[in-house]
Protein backbone atom coordinates (compact mmCIF):
# COMPACT_ATOMS: atom_id res chain seq x y z
CA UNK A 1 0.00 0.00 0.00
CA UNK A 2 1.32 3.43 -0.88
CA UNK A 3 2.26 5.95 1.33
CA UNK A 4 -0.97 8.18 -0.34
CA UNK A 5 -3.12 5.51 0.29
CA UNK A 6 -2.16 4.64 3.44
CA UNK A 7 -3.22 8.43 4.69
CA UNK A 8 -6.75 7.67 3.72
CA UNK A 9 -6.96 4.69 5.70
CA UNK A 10 -7.85 6.10 9.09
CA UNK A 11 -10.28 8.73 7.73
CA UNK A 12 -12.41 5.85 5.60
CA UNK A 13 -11.90 3.61 8.31
CA UNK A 14 -13.73 6.35 10.67
CA UNK A 15 -16.28 7.26 8.34
CA UNK A 16 -17.43 3.81 8.11
CA UNK A 17 -17.75 3.28 11.73
CA UNK A 18 -19.89 6.46 11.70
CA UNK A 19 -22.01 5.09 9.32
CA UNK A 20 -22.11 1.77 11.03
CA UNK A 21 -23.33 3.20 14.28
CA UNK A 22 -25.69 5.63 13.01
CA UNK A 23 -27.08 2.84 10.77
CA UNK A 24 -27.55 0.22 13.42
CA UNK A 25 -29.02 3.46 15.72
CA UNK A 26 -31.53 3.85 13.23
CA UNK A 27 -32.23 0.40 12.56
CA UNK A 28 -32.71 0.00 16.54
CA UNK A 29 -35.21 2.47 16.57
CA UNK A 30 -36.77 1.33 13.58
CA UNK A 31 -37.12 -2.06 15.38
CA UNK A 32 -38.03 -0.48 18.80
CA UNK A 33 -40.94 1.23 16.87
CA UNK A 34 -42.02 -2.17 15.08
CA UNK A 35 -41.61 -3.81 18.46
CA UNK A 36 -44.56 -1.10 19.57
CA UNK A 37 -47.18 -1.19 17.06
CA UNK A 38 -46.64 -5.04 17.23
CA UNK A 39 -47.30 -4.87 21.06
CA UNK A 40 -50.62 -2.41 19.99
CA UNK A 41 -51.95 -4.75 17.05
CA UNK A 42 -51.96 -7.43 20.36
CA UNK A 43 -53.49 -5.18 22.66
CA UNK A 44 -55.92 -4.25 19.65
CA UNK A 45 -56.49 -7.75 19.17
CA UNK A 46 -57.20 -8.81 22.53
CA UNK A 47 -59.35 -6.02 23.93
CA UNK A 48 -61.87 -6.36 21.36
CA UNK A 49 -61.66 -3.37 19.25
CA UNK A 50 -62.17 -4.78 15.90
CA UNK A 51 -65.64 -6.24 17.24
CA UNK A 52 -67.35 -2.73 17.16
CA UNK A 53 -64.85 -0.86 14.87
CA UNK A 54 -64.49 -3.51 12.10
CA UNK A 55 -68.13 -3.63 10.64
CA UNK A 56 -69.01 -7.20 10.24
CA UNK A 57 -70.73 -8.79 6.99
CA UNK A 58 -72.08 -12.29 6.06
CA UNK A 59 -69.91 -14.23 4.85
CA UNK A 60 -69.98 -17.95 4.31
CA UNK A 61 -69.99 -19.07 7.46
CA UNK A 62 -72.02 -16.50 9.14
CA UNK A 63 -70.78 -13.02 10.42
CA UNK A 64 -67.51 -12.16 10.42
CA UNK A 65 -65.84 -8.86 10.28
CA UNK A 66 -64.85 -7.21 7.00
CA UNK A 67 -60.92 -6.93 6.80
CA UNK A 68 -61.20 -4.66 4.10
CA UNK A 69 -62.77 -1.68 6.20
CA UNK A 70 -60.17 -2.83 9.23
CA UNK A 71 -61.06 -0.47 12.57
CA UNK A 72 -63.36 2.19 9.98
CA UNK A 73 -66.12 2.28 12.27
CA UNK A 74 -69.53 2.22 10.85
CA UNK A 75 -69.83 2.96 7.36
CA UNK A 76 -70.98 5.90 6.30
CA UNK A 77 -72.71 4.89 3.02
CA UNK A 78 -75.29 2.76 5.56
CA UNK A 79 -77.96 5.05 6.83
CA UNK A 80 -79.49 3.60 9.98
CA UNK A 81 -82.93 4.33 9.99
CA UNK A 82 -83.98 5.10 13.71
CA UNK A 83 -83.34 2.92 16.01
CA UNK A 84 -86.41 1.06 18.23
CA UNK A 85 -87.54 2.50 21.05
CA UNK A 86 -85.07 1.24 24.04
CA UNK A 87 -87.65 -0.35 26.74
CA UNK A 88 -88.38 -3.20 27.71
CA UNK A 89 -86.19 -6.45 28.16
CA UNK A 90 -84.54 -6.10 24.75
CA UNK A 91 -83.27 -2.30 26.09
CA UNK A 92 -80.00 -2.53 23.24
CA UNK A 93 -80.44 -2.51 19.58
CA UNK A 94 -77.45 -2.97 17.38
CA UNK A 95 -77.19 -3.16 13.73
CA UNK A 96 -76.06 -5.54 11.44
CA UNK A 97 -72.69 -4.45 11.68
CA UNK A 98 -72.18 -4.19 15.17
CA UNK A 99 -71.35 -0.37 14.11
CA UNK A 100 -74.64 1.47 15.64
CA UNK A 101 -75.92 0.79 18.81
CA UNK A 102 -79.34 1.98 19.82
CA UNK A 103 -80.01 2.15 24.01
CA UNK A 104 -80.34 4.52 26.71
CA UNK A 105 -78.37 6.88 25.72
CA UNK A 106 -79.37 7.37 22.23
CA UNK A 107 -77.80 6.06 19.29
CA UNK A 108 -74.29 5.61 18.74
CA UNK A 109 -71.66 4.93 15.49
CA UNK A 110 -68.62 2.88 16.24
CA UNK A 111 -65.44 5.80 15.27
CA UNK A 112 -62.84 5.62 12.13
CA UNK A 113 -60.13 4.69 13.94
CA UNK A 114 -57.27 4.65 11.14
CA UNK A 115 -55.18 7.60 10.85
CA UNK A 116 -57.09 9.50 8.05
CA UNK A 117 -56.88 13.35 9.46
CA UNK A 118 -60.45 14.32 8.13
CA UNK A 119 -62.56 11.25 9.35
CA UNK A 120 -60.18 8.89 11.49
CA UNK A 121 -58.00 9.70 14.14
CA UNK A 122 -55.34 11.66 12.08
CA UNK A 123 -55.59 15.13 14.09
CA UNK A 124 -55.12 13.41 17.17
CA UNK A 125 -52.02 13.23 18.97
CA UNK A 126 -51.18 10.55 21.55
CA UNK A 127 -51.75 12.61 24.24
CA UNK A 128 -55.75 12.54 22.81
CA UNK A 129 -55.63 9.50 22.46
CA UNK A 130 -54.56 8.59 26.50
CA UNK A 131 -56.61 11.27 27.72
CA UNK A 132 -59.52 10.03 25.69
CA UNK A 133 -58.98 6.42 27.39
CA UNK A 134 -58.48 7.78 31.04
CA UNK A 135 -61.27 10.58 31.27
CA UNK A 136 -63.84 8.20 28.92
CA UNK A 137 -64.36 11.87 27.00
CA UNK A 138 -63.49 12.99 23.44
CA UNK A 139 -60.07 13.98 23.02
CA UNK A 140 -59.68 13.64 26.86
CA UNK A 141 -62.39 17.39 26.39
CA UNK A 142 -65.11 17.16 24.82
CA UNK A 143 -68.24 14.94 25.10
CA UNK A 144 -68.39 11.66 26.88
CA UNK A 145 -67.66 8.70 25.15
CA UNK A 146 -71.33 6.65 25.16
CA UNK A 147 -71.80 2.61 25.55
CA UNK A 148 -70.84 0.17 24.24
CA UNK A 149 -67.48 1.60 24.44
CA UNK A 150 -65.77 0.19 27.41
CA UNK A 151 -63.23 3.06 28.42
CA UNK A 152 -64.06 2.23 32.11
CA UNK A 153 -62.56 -1.19 31.65
CA UNK A 154 -60.00 0.33 29.34
CA UNK A 155 -58.89 3.57 31.62
CA UNK A 156 -56.54 0.99 33.78
CA UNK A 157 -54.03 0.24 30.70
CA UNK A 158 -50.66 1.32 31.45
CA UNK A 159 -49.38 4.58 29.37
CA UNK A 160 -46.91 2.15 27.59
CA UNK A 161 -50.12 0.06 26.75
CA UNK A 162 -51.84 3.07 25.22
CA UNK A 163 -48.69 4.16 23.73
CA UNK A 164 -48.54 0.68 21.46
CA UNK A 165 -52.37 0.76 21.09
CA UNK A 166 -51.83 4.14 19.37
CA UNK A 167 -48.52 3.42 17.42
CA UNK A 168 -50.54 0.21 15.49
CA UNK A 169 -53.44 2.64 15.05
CA UNK A 170 -51.80 4.81 13.33
CA UNK A 171 -49.96 2.02 11.50
CA UNK A 172 -52.97 0.63 9.52
CA UNK A 173 -54.12 1.37 6.25
CA UNK A 174 -55.55 4.90 5.80
CA UNK A 175 -59.61 4.57 5.02
CA UNK A 176 -61.43 7.63 4.57
CA UNK A 177 -65.27 7.14 6.16
CA UNK A 178 -66.81 9.78 8.00
CA UNK A 179 -69.29 8.23 10.35
CA UNK A 180 -72.39 10.07 11.36
CA UNK A 181 -72.65 12.26 14.60
CA UNK A 182 -74.59 10.24 17.78
CA UNK A 183 -78.14 10.82 18.43
CA UNK A 184 -79.56 12.27 21.81
CA UNK A 185 -82.28 10.62 23.31
CA UNK A 186 -85.04 13.30 22.98
CA UNK A 187 -83.19 16.11 24.45
CA UNK A 188 -84.31 20.09 23.84
CA UNK A 189 -82.48 21.30 21.01
CA UNK A 190 -82.62 25.55 21.29
CA UNK A 191 -85.24 27.63 19.94
CA UNK A 192 -84.36 28.93 16.57
CA UNK A 193 -84.00 32.85 16.43
CA UNK B 1 -37.40 -8.61 56.35
CA UNK B 2 -39.97 -5.80 55.98
CA UNK B 3 -41.32 -5.47 51.91
CA UNK B 4 -40.93 -2.04 49.98
CA UNK B 5 -43.77 -1.21 48.07
CA UNK B 6 -44.36 1.06 45.21
CA UNK B 7 -46.86 3.71 45.28
CA UNK B 8 -49.58 3.86 42.25
CA UNK B 9 -46.34 5.72 39.93
CA UNK B 10 -44.04 2.83 40.47
CA UNK B 11 -41.95 4.82 43.20
CA UNK B 12 -41.00 3.64 46.46
CA UNK B 13 -42.72 6.04 49.05
CA UNK B 14 -39.54 7.90 50.84
CA UNK B 15 -41.36 7.41 54.42
CA UNK B 16 -41.37 3.89 54.39
CA UNK B 17 -37.96 3.31 52.94
CA UNK B 18 -36.23 5.54 55.67
CA UNK B 19 -38.29 3.73 58.40
CA UNK B 20 -37.46 -0.02 57.08
CA UNK B 21 -33.82 1.51 56.89
CA UNK B 22 -34.06 2.23 60.52
CA UNK B 23 -35.99 -0.98 61.80
CA UNK B 24 -32.45 -2.80 59.63
CA UNK B 25 -29.96 -0.99 61.76
CA UNK B 26 -32.03 -1.43 65.26
CA UNK B 27 -31.90 -5.09 64.91
CA UNK B 28 -28.20 -4.97 63.89
CA UNK B 29 -27.29 -2.47 66.37
CA UNK B 30 -29.75 -4.46 69.03
CA UNK B 31 -28.94 -7.72 68.38
CA UNK B 32 -24.92 -6.97 68.99
CA UNK B 33 -25.11 -4.80 71.68
CA UNK B 34 -28.36 -5.96 73.68
CA UNK B 35 -29.06 -9.62 74.67
CA UNK B 36 -32.80 -8.69 76.34
CA UNK B 37 -35.32 -9.80 73.75
CA UNK B 38 -37.74 -7.61 75.24
CA UNK B 39 -35.83 -4.47 74.27
CA UNK B 40 -35.14 -5.37 70.68
CA UNK B 41 -39.17 -6.55 70.30
CA UNK B 42 -39.82 -2.70 72.05
CA UNK B 43 -37.29 -1.13 69.57
CA UNK B 44 -38.71 -3.22 66.97
CA UNK B 45 -42.15 -2.33 67.21
CA UNK B 46 -41.40 1.67 67.70
CA UNK B 47 -39.74 1.36 63.66
CA UNK B 48 -42.79 -0.78 62.66
CA UNK B 49 -45.18 2.02 63.92
CA UNK B 50 -43.25 4.70 61.73
CA UNK B 51 -43.38 1.80 59.00
CA UNK B 52 -47.43 1.99 59.26
CA UNK B 53 -47.51 5.77 59.87
CA UNK B 54 -45.74 6.01 56.10
CA UNK B 55 -48.37 3.13 55.02
CA UNK B 56 -51.24 4.97 56.29
CA UNK B 57 -50.10 7.92 54.10
CA UNK B 58 -49.87 10.44 57.48
CA UNK B 59 -49.82 13.66 55.19
CA UNK B 60 -50.96 11.96 51.93
CA UNK B 61 -54.21 11.26 52.52
CA UNK B 62 -57.38 13.53 52.30
CA UNK B 63 -58.86 14.65 54.77
CA UNK B 64 -62.37 13.25 55.04
CA UNK B 65 -63.85 15.86 56.20
CA UNK B 66 -64.09 19.92 54.49
CA UNK B 67 -63.15 21.67 58.68
CA UNK B 68 -59.62 19.55 58.12
CA UNK B 69 -58.34 20.77 55.03
CA UNK B 70 -56.77 23.98 56.72
CA UNK B 71 -59.38 26.81 54.79
CA UNK B 72 -61.22 27.35 58.46
CA UNK B 73 -59.66 28.85 61.37
CA UNK B 74 -62.86 28.57 62.91
CA UNK B 75 -64.99 26.41 61.49
CA UNK B 76 -67.97 26.81 63.97
CA UNK B 77 -68.37 30.15 62.77
CA UNK B 78 -67.09 29.87 59.46
CA UNK B 79 -63.98 31.83 59.85
CA UNK B 80 -61.55 31.42 56.99
CA UNK B 81 -57.55 31.49 58.02
CA UNK B 82 -56.16 34.41 57.74
CA UNK B 83 -53.25 32.79 55.37
CA UNK B 84 -56.20 31.71 52.54
CA UNK B 85 -56.73 34.61 50.31
CA UNK B 86 -59.93 35.56 48.58
CA UNK B 87 -60.05 36.12 45.11
CA UNK B 88 -62.77 36.76 42.29
CA UNK B 89 -61.87 36.66 38.71
CA UNK B 90 -62.93 39.23 36.45
CA UNK B 91 -64.19 37.12 33.97
CA UNK B 92 -66.35 33.73 35.71
CA UNK B 93 -66.65 30.16 34.22
CA UNK B 94 -70.45 29.63 33.84
CA UNK B 95 -71.53 26.91 36.98
CA UNK B 96 -75.36 26.85 36.07
CA UNK B 97 -75.84 30.07 38.57
CA UNK B 98 -74.14 28.64 41.26
CA UNK B 99 -72.86 31.72 43.74
CA UNK B 100 -69.10 30.94 44.23
CA UNK B 101 -66.09 31.83 46.48
CA UNK B 102 -62.66 30.94 45.86
CA UNK B 103 -59.55 31.28 48.29
CA UNK B 104 -55.49 30.62 47.61
CA UNK B 105 -52.99 29.70 50.04
CA UNK B 106 -49.53 30.33 48.94
CA UNK B 107 -46.53 28.82 50.91
CA UNK B 108 -44.40 31.30 53.30
CA UNK B 109 -42.19 33.21 50.55
CA UNK B 110 -43.02 30.82 47.84
CA UNK B 111 -43.66 32.83 44.57
CA UNK B 112 -45.46 32.25 41.53
CA UNK B 113 -43.42 32.17 37.60
CA UNK B 114 -45.85 34.69 35.98
CA UNK B 115 -42.90 35.27 32.91
CA UNK B 116 -46.12 33.66 30.61
CA UNK B 117 -48.72 36.01 31.65
CA UNK B 118 -51.12 33.00 30.12
CA UNK B 119 -49.61 30.00 32.38
CA UNK B 120 -48.34 30.83 35.53
CA UNK B 121 -46.19 28.07 36.90
CA UNK B 122 -47.77 28.04 41.28
CA UNK B 123 -45.05 26.79 43.83
CA UNK B 124 -45.41 23.22 45.39
CA UNK B 125 -48.03 23.92 48.43
CA UNK B 126 -50.57 25.90 46.10
CA UNK B 127 -53.70 25.26 47.32
CA UNK B 128 -56.84 26.36 46.00
CA UNK B 129 -60.93 26.26 47.25
CA UNK B 130 -63.94 27.02 45.94
CA UNK B 131 -66.98 27.15 47.04
CA UNK B 132 -70.40 26.26 45.29
CA UNK B 133 -73.61 27.50 46.94
CA UNK B 134 -77.12 27.23 45.38
CA UNK B 135 -79.62 28.85 47.66
CA UNK B 136 -76.89 26.41 50.22
CA UNK B 137 -73.92 25.72 50.29
CA UNK B 138 -73.14 22.37 47.53
CA UNK B 139 -69.99 21.43 47.77
CA UNK B 140 -66.46 23.14 48.26
CA UNK B 141 -63.61 21.75 45.32
CA UNK B 142 -59.93 21.50 46.18
CA UNK B 143 -56.89 21.49 43.94
CA UNK B 144 -53.30 21.17 45.48
CA UNK B 145 -50.11 21.78 44.13
CA UNK B 146 -48.36 18.49 45.39
CA UNK B 147 -45.11 18.30 42.76
CA UNK B 148 -43.65 19.76 40.26
CA UNK B 149 -46.37 18.94 37.31
CA UNK B 150 -48.50 17.13 39.95
CA UNK B 151 -51.80 18.40 41.45
CA UNK B 152 -54.47 16.35 43.47
CA UNK B 153 -58.50 17.29 43.55
CA UNK B 154 -60.45 16.79 45.91
CA UNK B 155 -64.69 17.84 46.80
CA UNK B 156 -66.56 17.76 49.60
CA UNK B 157 -70.56 17.57 50.07
CA UNK B 158 -72.19 19.88 52.20
CA UNK B 159 -74.65 18.43 54.47
CA UNK B 160 -77.93 19.20 54.66
CA UNK B 161 -77.92 21.06 57.74
CA UNK B 162 -74.53 22.81 57.16
CA UNK B 163 -72.73 21.89 59.61
CA UNK B 164 -69.96 20.29 57.94
CA UNK B 165 -68.98 18.81 54.49
CA UNK B 166 -67.49 15.56 53.77
CA UNK B 167 -64.63 14.02 50.97
CA UNK B 168 -66.61 12.32 47.68
CA UNK B 169 -65.24 9.07 46.06
CA UNK B 170 -62.96 9.61 43.49
CA UNK B 171 -65.91 9.09 41.11
CA UNK B 172 -67.80 12.45 42.37
CA UNK B 173 -71.85 12.19 43.19
CA UNK B 174 -74.00 12.44 40.15
CA UNK B 175 -77.23 14.09 40.32
CA UNK B 176 -76.76 15.17 43.38
CA UNK B 177 -78.98 18.10 44.28
CA UNK B 178 -81.80 20.01 42.60
CA UNK B 179 -80.85 23.54 41.18
CA UNK B 180 -83.71 23.67 38.91
CA UNK B 181 -86.55 22.25 38.33
CA UNK B 182 -86.19 18.74 37.23
CA UNK B 183 -82.00 19.96 36.91
CA UNK B 184 -79.76 18.34 39.36
CA UNK B 185 -76.44 19.58 40.04
CA UNK B 186 -73.66 16.84 39.10
CA UNK B 187 -69.99 17.26 41.99
CA UNK B 188 -67.56 15.91 39.48
CA UNK B 189 -64.76 13.26 39.98
CA UNK B 190 -61.31 13.41 39.93
CA UNK B 191 -61.07 12.72 35.95
CA UNK B 192 -63.65 15.65 35.54
CA UNK B 193 -61.30 17.65 37.04
CA UNK B 194 -58.53 16.68 35.34
CA UNK B 195 -60.48 17.35 31.97
CA UNK B 196 -60.18 21.39 32.92
CA UNK B 197 -57.09 21.50 35.19
CA UNK B 198 -54.59 19.28 33.50
CA UNK B 199 -52.52 20.19 30.04
CA UNK B 200 -49.59 18.76 29.07
CA UNK B 201 -48.02 19.50 32.42
CA UNK B 202 -49.36 23.58 32.73
CA UNK B 203 -50.35 24.40 35.94
CA UNK B 204 -54.49 25.29 34.72
CA UNK B 205 -56.17 27.12 37.18
CA UNK B 206 -58.93 28.82 35.13
CA UNK B 207 -59.70 31.89 37.45
CA UNK B 208 -56.06 32.82 38.91
CA UNK B 209 -54.11 34.64 36.10
CA UNK B 210 -52.78 38.03 35.27
CA UNK B 211 -56.01 38.89 33.22
CA UNK B 212 -58.56 37.38 35.74
CA UNK B 213 -56.71 39.28 38.26
CA UNK B 214 -56.42 42.00 36.77
CA UNK B 215 -57.41 45.24 38.75
CA UNK B 216 -59.04 46.72 35.42
CA UNK B 217 -62.10 44.82 35.41
CA UNK B 218 -64.63 44.51 32.88
CA UNK B 219 -67.82 45.66 34.54
CA UNK B 220 -69.68 44.35 31.40
CA UNK B 221 -68.73 40.87 32.14
CA UNK B 222 -71.47 37.98 32.50
CA UNK B 223 -72.36 37.43 36.26
CA UNK B 224 -69.54 40.27 37.23
CA UNK B 225 -69.06 39.46 40.49
CA UNK B 226 -67.80 42.75 42.81
CA UNK B 227 -64.60 43.09 43.67
CA UNK B 228 -64.51 44.30 47.44
CA UNK B 229 -61.25 45.06 49.85
CA UNK B 230 -61.62 41.31 51.00
CA UNK B 231 -60.56 40.19 47.67
CA UNK B 232 -56.68 39.87 46.29
CA UNK B 233 -56.01 40.99 43.14
CA UNK B 234 -52.88 41.50 40.92
CA UNK B 235 -51.49 44.64 42.47
CA UNK B 236 -51.40 43.09 45.75
CA UNK B 237 -49.37 39.88 44.65
CA UNK B 238 -46.82 42.61 42.88
CA UNK B 239 -46.46 44.57 46.37
CA UNK B 240 -46.34 41.46 48.14
CA UNK B 241 -43.88 39.82 46.04
CA UNK B 242 -45.56 37.23 44.92
CA UNK B 243 -44.81 37.22 41.48
CA UNK B 244 -41.67 36.77 39.46
CA UNK B 245 -41.04 37.38 36.26
CA UNK B 246 -44.07 39.48 35.54
CA UNK B 247 -43.69 41.66 32.00
CA UNK B 248 -43.24 45.18 33.24
CA UNK B 249 -45.69 46.36 31.13
CA UNK B 250 -48.55 45.03 33.43
CA UNK B 251 -46.99 46.50 36.19
CA UNK B 252 -48.00 49.89 34.83
CA UNK B 253 -50.90 48.83 32.32
CA UNK B 254 -53.06 45.79 34.02
CA UNK B 255 -54.17 43.42 31.13
CA UNK B 256 -57.35 43.43 29.74
CA UNK B 257 -58.87 42.01 26.59
CA UNK B 258 -58.42 44.74 23.56
CA UNK B 259 -61.86 44.90 22.31
CA UNK B 260 -62.71 47.67 19.78
CA UNK B 261 -65.86 47.82 21.63
CA UNK B 262 -66.96 47.50 25.57
CA UNK B 263 -69.49 44.82 24.27
CA UNK B 264 -66.92 42.85 22.36
CA UNK B 265 -64.21 43.42 25.40
CA UNK B 266 -67.10 41.90 27.34
CA UNK B 267 -67.70 39.04 24.88
CA UNK B 268 -64.34 37.86 24.47
CA UNK B 269 -63.40 37.93 28.26
CA UNK B 270 -66.49 35.17 28.65
CA UNK B 271 -64.96 33.45 25.40
CA UNK B 272 -61.07 33.67 27.20
CA UNK B 273 -62.56 32.05 30.44
CA UNK B 274 -65.94 29.79 29.36
CA UNK B 275 -64.32 28.31 26.15
CA UNK B 276 -60.21 29.23 26.03
CA UNK B 277 -59.81 27.02 28.96
CA UNK B 278 -59.48 23.94 26.61
CA UNK B 279 -59.38 25.71 23.03
CA UNK B 280 -56.03 27.64 23.08
CA UNK B 281 -52.55 26.56 21.42
CA UNK B 282 -50.80 25.39 24.53
CA UNK B 283 -53.46 22.69 24.87
CA UNK B 284 -53.50 18.67 23.89
CA UNK B 285 -56.50 20.03 21.90
CA UNK B 286 -54.71 22.71 20.05
CA UNK B 287 -55.04 20.09 17.17
CA UNK B 288 -59.00 21.46 16.50
CA UNK B 289 -57.24 24.77 15.58
CA UNK B 290 -59.56 27.29 17.76
CA UNK B 291 -57.47 29.82 19.59
CA UNK B 292 -60.27 31.27 22.23
CA UNK B 293 -57.63 32.11 24.67
CA UNK B 294 -56.60 35.68 23.13
CA UNK B 295 -53.14 36.28 23.52
CA UNK B 296 -52.42 39.10 26.36
CA UNK B 297 -49.79 41.75 24.69
CA UNK B 298 -50.33 45.14 25.59
CA UNK B 299 -50.29 46.10 21.80
CA UNK B 300 -52.60 43.07 21.17
CA UNK B 301 -50.68 41.31 18.70
CA UNK B 302 -51.77 38.26 17.98
CA UNK B 303 -55.54 39.02 19.03
CA UNK B 304 -56.74 39.01 15.20
CA UNK B 305 -54.80 35.89 14.37
CA UNK B 306 -56.33 34.16 17.16
CA UNK B 307 -59.80 35.18 16.26
CA UNK B 308 -59.38 34.02 12.73
CA UNK B 309 -59.31 30.61 14.11
CA UNK B 310 -63.23 31.10 14.95
CA UNK B 311 -64.32 33.99 12.71
CA UNK B 312 -65.56 33.60 9.19
CA UNK B 313 -63.88 30.02 9.49
CA UNK B 314 -66.06 26.97 8.39
CA UNK B 315 -67.30 24.61 11.13
CA UNK B 316 -66.93 20.77 11.38
CA UNK B 317 -69.75 20.97 13.43
CA UNK B 318 -72.89 21.25 11.37
CA UNK B 319 -75.40 22.79 13.26
CA UNK B 320 -79.24 20.46 12.53
CA UNK B 321 -81.81 21.45 10.49
CA UNK B 322 -79.86 24.49 8.85
CA UNK B 323 -80.49 23.53 5.23
CA UNK B 324 -77.50 23.63 3.17
CA UNK B 325 -76.20 26.64 4.86
CA UNK B 326 -73.11 26.27 5.82
CA UNK B 327 -72.24 26.51 8.89
CA UNK B 328 -69.21 28.70 10.85
CA UNK B 329 -67.82 28.45 13.84
CA UNK B 330 -68.79 32.60 14.00
CA UNK B 331 -70.69 33.58 10.95
CA UNK B 332 -70.09 37.81 11.33
CA UNK B 333 -73.69 39.01 11.33
CA UNK B 334 -75.65 36.24 11.97
CA UNK B 335 -75.44 34.18 15.15
CA UNK B 336 -77.59 31.49 13.92
CA UNK B 337 -75.09 30.26 11.47
CA UNK B 338 -72.45 29.90 13.77
CA UNK B 339 -72.02 26.59 15.85
CA UNK B 340 -70.42 28.74 18.92
CA UNK B 341 -73.56 30.17 19.41
CA UNK B 342 -75.76 26.83 19.26
CA UNK B 343 -73.10 24.64 21.12
CA UNK B 344 -73.66 27.26 23.95
CA UNK B 345 -77.38 27.14 23.77
CA UNK B 346 -77.82 23.34 23.22
CA UNK B 347 -77.69 20.90 26.61
CA UNK B 348 -77.80 18.02 24.36
CA UNK B 349 -75.43 16.47 26.09
CA UNK B 350 -73.64 15.44 22.87
CA UNK B 351 -73.41 18.52 21.45
CA UNK B 352 -73.35 21.04 24.36
CA UNK B 353 -70.37 23.28 25.01
CA UNK B 354 -68.76 23.55 27.79
CA UNK B 355 -69.23 19.54 27.56
CA UNK B 356 -69.38 19.28 31.25
CA UNK B 357 -69.55 21.59 34.55
CA UNK B 358 -73.30 22.71 33.53
CA UNK B 359 -76.92 21.56 32.29
CA UNK B 360 -78.09 24.84 32.40
CA UNK B 361 -77.55 27.52 29.04
CA UNK B 362 -76.32 31.10 30.51
CA UNK B 363 -78.77 32.90 28.65
CA UNK B 364 -77.18 36.26 29.28
CA UNK B 365 -73.71 35.46 28.01
CA UNK B 366 -75.62 33.85 24.64
CA UNK B 367 -77.85 36.54 24.33
CA UNK B 368 -74.44 39.30 24.74
CA UNK B 369 -71.92 37.08 22.37
CA UNK B 370 -75.19 36.80 19.95
CA UNK B 371 -75.43 40.43 20.03
CA UNK B 372 -71.26 41.29 19.12
CA UNK B 373 -71.82 38.86 16.65
CA UNK B 374 -74.61 40.47 14.83
CA UNK B 375 -74.00 43.89 15.65
CA UNK B 376 -70.32 44.52 15.93
CA UNK B 377 -68.83 41.68 13.73
CA UNK B 378 -71.56 42.26 11.19
CA UNK B 379 -71.32 45.85 10.32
Amino acid sequence: MGRASRKFVFPVLGLLCLVLFYSTRATGEGSANQSRIDHGRQLVLTHGCGDCHTPWKLGANGPEPDSSRLLSGHPQELVMPPAPPAQGPWLVNASATFTAWGGPWGVSFSKNLTSDKETGLGNWTEENFIQTMRTGREMGKGRMLLPPMPWPSYQHLTDEELKSMYAYLMSIPVIKNKIPDPVAPSAPEPAKK
Amino acid sequence: MSKIRLNESGNVKLSELIATTLLLMCRRLISRYCHWRGTQAIFGMLVLACVLRGESGAGGANPKSLSETGLYSDFATKSIAKENLMYSPQYALWSDGAAKKRWVYLPPGATIDASDAENWVFPVGAKFWKEFTFGKRVETRIIEKTAPEKWSYQTYAWNEDQTDAFLVGANGSRNHCEIAEGIKHDIPGVNDCKVCHEGDGRDVILGFSALQLSPDRDSLAPHAEKFDSTMIDLNFLIAQGRLTNLADEFKTKPPRIQGKTPRERAALGYIWANCGGCHNADDPLASVGMELKLPLRPDSSGQDSALASVVGHPSKFKIPDNGEDPTYRILPGYPEHSSLIYRMQTRNPIRQMPPLGTKIVDQEAVDLISEWIREDLGK
